[in-house]
């Protein structure tokens, strides 16, 4: 039998929390216009929206190996885990990152050496045991702006998530300090959006959703 | 010279609380702290559109691309629909994936444990890039409600799940379609997690007599508004220095 999901184990006999709505016709009332709104990705996405890693028999389009033969710039590892409010490592995250080159160019339609500037992966694929790590290949990124430090975009979304959290891996050595979104951000709260260096050029970069080092997360 | 410039921000109203007790994992997952609004501008990636690989062909069929040696079991439908950002202009190119039980309410995920049949010809899980006007178009088959373990008897309304990406950053949408009159509605902390009514009923398909293909199957019509559009992307002069 399939292993069980973390709410399998809660005692089925605390029924806390409301599960019965007010509702009447609720479900009747014509929705108004505007944004969708979002919703969990769920415990089940793997087989979706990262089916290669997790051994799916579905064709994978997306890869946590952003490198290409002839692309520029210093190949870096960045490895990482994601911690709920216990500390404990989430194994049902799905991590994206977005990307500019080494050159600070990012990728549009009229790229053609097969850098996508995009990659996924999920945190569950070394098992329920076992890592709980999310790792990407790629280059260390040019900056984007002038003014600015080299970044990546990072889009975390998990089963208990309802809404998708973006934040920025900003690199230990840069100068960040005039960094035009580095500068609004708390300066207690900094440290969480720089990688650590692991090695040569490795970086880790740990996403805690909770606590003191609760990540910055952006309004966007 | 920007129209609209980066950061205008995600529109909250229309959004679930990112802690909402009633659902489980959320108390210790949703961040606790606001998102930061970043003013003057992220990057140009907040409207720049990932250049999306070559998807395998039937990948928007759920009905052959899990194909064995057979139909998938139950009730075939189309959901389609159209992607917009808020000003009603259509969202081309965008990527959207979708992932779903089966008829009889199984995933195939290998953490599933609900005893109901998995389907050999079904996967449950498809991919399509939108068009010019921002329509998609999927053909697979309908989901069965499942139960979770949240609480006491709790039951999942049948749903589809997706995930869009859009012209950029800011049109990053993961979010579920439900059926119109699923009986497990009031009692889904998830779906009731978007508290007022006229917004949570977004997500709710609307069944099209229209639309549905005579001797073959049902329509549903699930249009997805994203953020705002874009139209200058960032008002400094991309350097490449």
């Amino acid at each position: 039998m399939a292993e069980m999901q973390d709410f399998g184990k809660m005692d089925i006999n605390d029924r806390g929390g409301k599960h019965t709505y007010e509702y009447d016709d609720a479900a009747q009332i014509p929705a108004t216009s505007g944004p969708t709104p979002s919703q969990t990705v769920g415990p089940f996405f793997a087989y979706g929206l990262a089916p290669g890693p997790y051994g799916y028999a579905h064709e994978e389009i997306h890869d946590t190996d952003l490198t290409t033969p002839d692309l520029e710039g210093t190949r870096i590892v960045i490895n990482g885990q994601v911690f709920d409010s216990s500390g404990l490592p989430v194994h049902d995250a799905v991590i994206e990152i977005v990307q500019a080159d080494a050159t600070g160019t990012y990728v549009d339609a009229t790229r053609n050496d097969g850098f996508t500037g995009y990659g996924r992966c999920g945190t569950g694929t070394d098992g329920r045991d076992g890592k709980k790590t999310f790792e990407f290949h790629t280059v260390k990124p040019g900056a984007t702006q002038s003014g600015a430090a080299p970044f990546v975009t990072v889009i975390v979304t998990m089963r208990g998530l309802l809404n998708h959290c973006i934040t920025r891996i900003y690199f230990p050595g840069d100068d960040v300090g005039q960094d035009p979104v580095m500068k609004q951000v708390p300066a207690d709260r900094r440290h969480t959006l720089i990688a650590r260096e692991a090695g040569p050029n490795r970086y880790r970069f740990d996403i805690h959703m909770q606590g003191d080092n609760e990540t910055v997360f952006f309004d966007l | 010279m920007t129209a609209r410039s980066t950061g205008s921000g995600r529109d909250w109203a229309s959004m679930p609380e990112p802690i909402f007790p009633d659902y489980r994992s959320t108390p210790t997952r949703g961040p606790k702290q606001a998102p930061i609004k970043i003013e003057g501008g992220w990057d140009q990636s907040v409207a720049l559109r990932p250049v999306w690989p070559k998807l395998p062909s039937k990948d928007a069929d759920l009905t052959m691309n899990g194909r064995v040696n057979g139909d998938p079991i139950g009730e075939r439908i189309v959901i389609e629909g159209k992607l917009t950002d808020d000003s009603g202009r259509p969202v081309p190119g965008a990527l959207v994936e979708i992932w779903q039980a089966n008829a009889a309410g199984r995933y195939i995920h290998r953490e599933e444990i609900h005893p109901a049949p998995l389907d050999p010809n079904f996967l449950g899980a498809g991919r399509c890039i939108t068009g010019a006007d921002g329509s998609y178009r999927f053909i697979t088959i309908k989901p069965g409600s499942y139960p979770w373990g949240n609480h006491h008897n709790a039951w999942r309304p049948a749903h589809v799940h997706f995930s869009i990406f859009g012209a950029g950053l800011a049109q990053r949408l993961v979010t579920q379609m439900y059926f119109p009159s699923d009986p497990t509605f009031p009692y889904d902390p998830i779906f009731n997690a978007i508290t007022d009514p006229k917004v949570r009923n977004r997500l709710i398909a609307r069944f099209s007599m229209e639309d549905t293909v005579p001797e073959w199957a049902h329509c549903y019509m699930f249009d997805i508004c994203l953020a705002g559009a874009y139209a200058t992307p960032f008002e400094e002069g991309h350097d490449h220095g």
